[in-house]
């Protein structure tokens, strides 16, 4: 395999300089909170106690967010730790309840396709992570020099040349707001109001 | 940093994500399974970003975007899981069932109850 050795080559090339083997306190760090995310994740997705999984979601989206500070992407972490855990996870475990959600084992959390599913996402994860892998071997991220997430990086690029998407997502974000709650009123299922009900929805 | 390092990371969370889509039976659990997904691409977006050193950064301002759109996608989806859990009793996405084409032709008699909630 010539490609391959070249690329051996160029990849030892880039370790001599880098120090391949010796890997920073960064990367060590973040190699850690990456197995510990990713275990948490497939708890999420293996449990078979509903609440537990809701648990287990906040472990996972909390170490993306110390991934984000590790990445120097501060404010991404910030608003992730505010969005993410402190309104997402809210709101899952609001629908957990609502739905009546057993509290204890449920040996149906899994359909019946579950081994297709498994293989289906083992061939995704081998076929992702080979490409990944060989793509970007000799590739560095520079985390050294200015931050590049800071908050006043981000407002000003925010609100300096994202301004109409930002405008535009909060529209979009209203639009949801108001889409949820006509959908979660008691009274959709009485066909018979249905006229009253548009004329009481315009009143809001 | 490698790179190869957040890159296998986001690509090994999307397919924990992608295995709790298929193989999850609730509903609100496979919302969560969503999430993951999105959130491994927030991950590959905010790692590219820091390394293109775009002056736009618009990997970071595409994962706050995206941060937003998963709240509204998480809003509308668990008011859609509720609405169908009171009309219907269930979540089990594997349960609803009544849009899906049948193998024989002898139960298409069966879609006059696809609705019951409009024939109750």
């Amino acid at each position: 395999m010539t490609p391959a050795s070249t690329a051996l080559a160029t990849a030892a090339a880039g370790a001599a300089e880098r120090g391949f083997l010796s890997p920073t306190g960064v990367e060590i760090a973040f190699v850690l909170v990456g197995l510990a995310t990713l275990g948490a994740a497939v708890v999420t997705v293996t449990t078979r106690q509903l609440v537990h999984a809701a648990l287990w979601l906040v472990v996972a989206l909390g170490g993306i967010a110390v991934e984000y500070l590790l990445l120097t992407a501060e404010f991404i972490a910030w608003v992730q730790v505010l969005i993410y855990l402190g309104s997402v996870i809210v709101l899952l475990l609001f629908g957990l309840m609502l739905t009546k959600a057993p509290i204890g084992r449920s040996p149906d959390a899994d359909s019946g396709n579950r081994w297709v599913a498994l293989g289906v996402a083992a061939v995704a994860a081998s076929a992702l992570v080979w490409v990944v892998v060989d793509a970007f071997r000799t590739t560095w991220i520079d985390l050294d020099g200015p931050v590049q997430g800071s908050t006043q990086v981000t407002g000003e690029v925010l609100f300096r040349h994202w301004v109409l998407p930002f405008e535009a997502l909060s529209v979009l974000l209203l639009a949801a707001l108001i889409g949820a709650i006509v959908l979660s009123r008691k009274d959709t299922a009485d066909t018979a109001a249905a006229p009253a009900d548009a004329t009481d929805q315009g009143e809001r | 940093m490698h790179l190869a390092y957040p890159a296998v990371l986001a690509a090994l969370l999307f397919c924990t994500g992608l295995y709790g889509v298929l193989a999850r039976r609730n509903a609100i659990l496979v919302l969560m399974s969503v999430e993951l997904m999105l959130n491994a691409v927030n991950l590959n977006l905010v790692a590219f970003d820091v390394w293109l050193r775009d002056t736009l950064h618009a990997g970071q301002a595409l994962t706050l975007f995206t941060i937003a759109i998963a709240a509204a996608e998480i809003g509308i989806g668990l008011a859609i899981v509720l609405m169908v859990y009171r009309n219907r009793g269930t979540s089990d996405v594997d349960r609803l069932r009544d849009t899906a084409e049948s193998r024989e032709p002898d139960t298409t008699g069966t879609t006059g109850t696809a609705r019951p909630e409009v024939a109750a």
